[in-house]
């Protein structure tokens, strides 16, 4: 069977209810493919065993280059291009440079941050989004289970441990 | 664990002040009045007497260092003091949760507070005109040649209501009053912690946060005002107007600083056991947060004199950028107090391991000693100043002294606010 095209959804009503059920069916064998809820739920990454974003470090990363940047912007306009004296300070007057540095350090920390996120969560303006079930946005959580990633379980047996965490319903779901 | 579950913690626990902790402190309390002695002796025979009979100033007497470094440590320690107190106020004023298991160790810190009042008045009396240029009553006599027409401008702020030059009612009286209405917060304070002990019930939490904004209203005053009349007043033709904030800030990372470490060392000894690295993170981050403000506030203080090159003003970084004694120092501030706590908390795991906070903490207090010092021995000593033996040994005498006073209290009473309507709250904190 092809992955990502056959899922088994549990619907559950209760945040609390759901955390335990992520660990019970983890617990099982069973392997997850994404829980969806309305709102964040405290707690859950951690359950379903995701490790730390990376996003921390795409920031650190866009952040010094915002600030190289804007240095090497200001030493060449200052210095080079067009020197100009201001105050009577130096050309090129480093404590003049730090607040264009800190804006241009935060600016390209912010844009960088939000593109990388925007682009690995898949929220690309041409991204088609799969609707797993339309009440996780509204007041139900879903949990989608790969048939293809779990082949060594039978169907009705993940149904089975589905309920028994507290799924309200279990339902199936495909996609071309 | 995001899992809400049943905990079972000793709320009872005190802390034990054991023999070999406060044979520790008294060494270090030792090993500082030997190094104050020996600097006290080098102060006496050394010195630059000469050079500033010279100039033409007055001569230099070795004892000015004494109280210079008396004065840098009574303000940095009644600041670590008060900042114990402010951050116990926040934490009601804000409604905070997670930190209801340290806040006993955050009002410990107040405990120094009456003696560091006694000690500034006594060494305002002791070295007035040794210290503050102002208390001199030549500078308000118009026959005086060395009549100064800004500072005479600015007597009334001294003198009031008596006549310029003569005895500083109005300065006292502020002294006074910021330590009085201090210790009676603090005061109230330990008082309605000790009902809340013994009753329990959420009334004594709303009546701690009443007091807490009446305390907080005052103290955004007082702060600021006492950085006017304690530091800045040193250097009297000069000033800034957010010089009171930049005190608060340095005094904040140093407060901060401190309440992080005795968590961390009463963790480390078995005690506070519900505070886990989710507690030491928010820590952590206070800590982080506020070092950057300070840097903020310094940053914003230097640049506008630097750019405006107004020499009335530049004058107060000349004294400290172009001086053999201070020059260096500025940079190691920076470093110390900025670029070191920036790039070794960035993370989030440096901020949840004690190894690196107790580092940092460490560091950022001896920072911001040394961004007293260098606030206050300029305009006091001049050429004269530096670090040496006499001012590290005091340093390590008023500290002992004060961790002694602190932990000395902090054992008489319950380590945990036992019945805090909010515990169950920080148990299940998550970051």
């Amino acid at each position: 069977m092809e992955r990502d095209t056959h899922f088994i959804l549990g619907v559950y009503d209760d945040e609390d209810v759901l955390l335990h059920a992520v660990e019970k069916v983890r617990g099982s064998g069973v392997k997850i493919h994404e829980v969806y809820s309305p709102y964040p739920v405290h707690g859950l990454e951690h359950v379903l065993g995701y490790k730390r974003s990376k996003l921390p470090i795409a920031a650190f990363l866009f952040g010094m280059l915002g600030t190289s940047l804007a240095l090497t912007m200001q030493f060449y306009m200052m210095k080079f291009d067009w020197p100009m004296i201001i105050g009577g300070k130096d050309y090129a007057a480093f404590p003049d440079f730090v607040p264009v540095s800190f804006e241009m350090t935060v600016l390209l920390a912010a844009f960088g941050m939000v593109g990388v996120f925007l682009i690995t969560s898949n929220l690309k303006p041409w991204a088609q989004p799969r609707i797993f079930d339309l009440r996780s946005t509204d007041d139900k959580h879903i949990m989608a289970i790969d048939i293809a990633s779990n082949s060594s379980l039978e169907q009705e047996k993940i149904k089975e441990i589905l309920s028994a965490s507290g799924a309200t319903e279990v339902n199936n779901k495909s996609f071309e | 664990m995001a899992h809400h579950g049943e905990h079972h913690y000793n709320l009872d626990q005190r802390f034990d002040f054991t023999a070999s902790i406060k044979k520790s402190i008294l060494t270090v309390l030792v090993i500082g009045a030997v190094l104050l002695g020996i600097g006290i002796v080098m102060a006496m025979t050394g010195g630059h007497h000469e050079e500033g009979a010279a100039a033409g100033g007055h001569a230099f007497h070795w004892y000015e260092r004494l109280y210079a470094s008396l004065w840098v440590n009574n303000v940095f320690f009644t600041g670590i003091s008060i900042i114990g107190v402010f951050f116990f106020a926040i934490q009601f004023a804000a409604q905070a949760g997670w930190s209801a298991p340290i806040l006993r160790v955050m009002l410990s810190l107040g405990n120094w507070l009456p003696i560091a009042g006694v000690l500034m008045l006594a060494t305002f009396f002791v070295a007035n005109h040794d210290l503050f240029h102002w208390t001199h009553s030549y500078l308000f006599d118009k026959n005086d040649p060395q009549y100064d027409k800004i500072i005479d401008g600015k007597g009334a702020f001294f003198y009031w209501p008596m006549e310029k030059g003569t005895f500083p009612v109005f300065y006292i009286a502020r002294m006074v009053i910021f330590f009085s209405f201090w210790v009676f917060f603090f005061t109230k304070f330990k008082q309605i912690s000790a009902q809340e002990d013994q009753l329990g019930g959420s009334s004594h939490w709303y009546k701690m946060r009443s007091w807490s904004a009446f305390f907080l209203v005052f103290f955004a005053v007082s702060s600021s005002m006492s950085a006017w009349d304690w530091v800045m007043s040193i250097d009297t033709h000069w000033f800034s107007t957010l010089f009171g904030w930049y005190m608060f800030a340095s005094w904040f990372v140093s407060g901060l600083s401190t309440i992080t470490l005795i968590v961390l060392f009463l963790k480390g000894k078995g005690y506070l056991e519900m505070v886990n690295e989710n507690h030491v993170h928010d820590l952590g981050k206070f800590v982080f947060g506020f070092s950057i403000f300070w840097t903020y506030l310094w940053f914003s203080q230097f640049l506008l004199i630097y750019y405006a090159n107004i020499p009335e003003e530049t004058v107060y970084f000349v004294e400290r950028l172009e001086s053999d004694i201070y020059g260096p120092f500025v940079f190691v501030n920076l470093g110390l107090n900025f670029f070191l706590p920036f790039l070794v908390l960035m993370t989030r795991d440096a901020k949840r391991h004690g190894v690196f906070l107790k580092l940092v903490c460490t560091i950022l207090i001896v920072g911001h000693w040394i961004d007293f010092t260098l606030m206050v021995q300029p305009g006091t000593l001049g050429h004269n100043g530096g670090i040496g033996l006499l001012e590290v040994g005091m340093f390590l005498v008023y500290g002992s002294a004060a961790t002694f006073v602190v932990l000395n209290a902090l054992a008489k009473r319950n380590l945990i606010a036992k019945n805090h309507p909010m515990l169950q709250e920080s148990y299940n904190h998550h970051i």
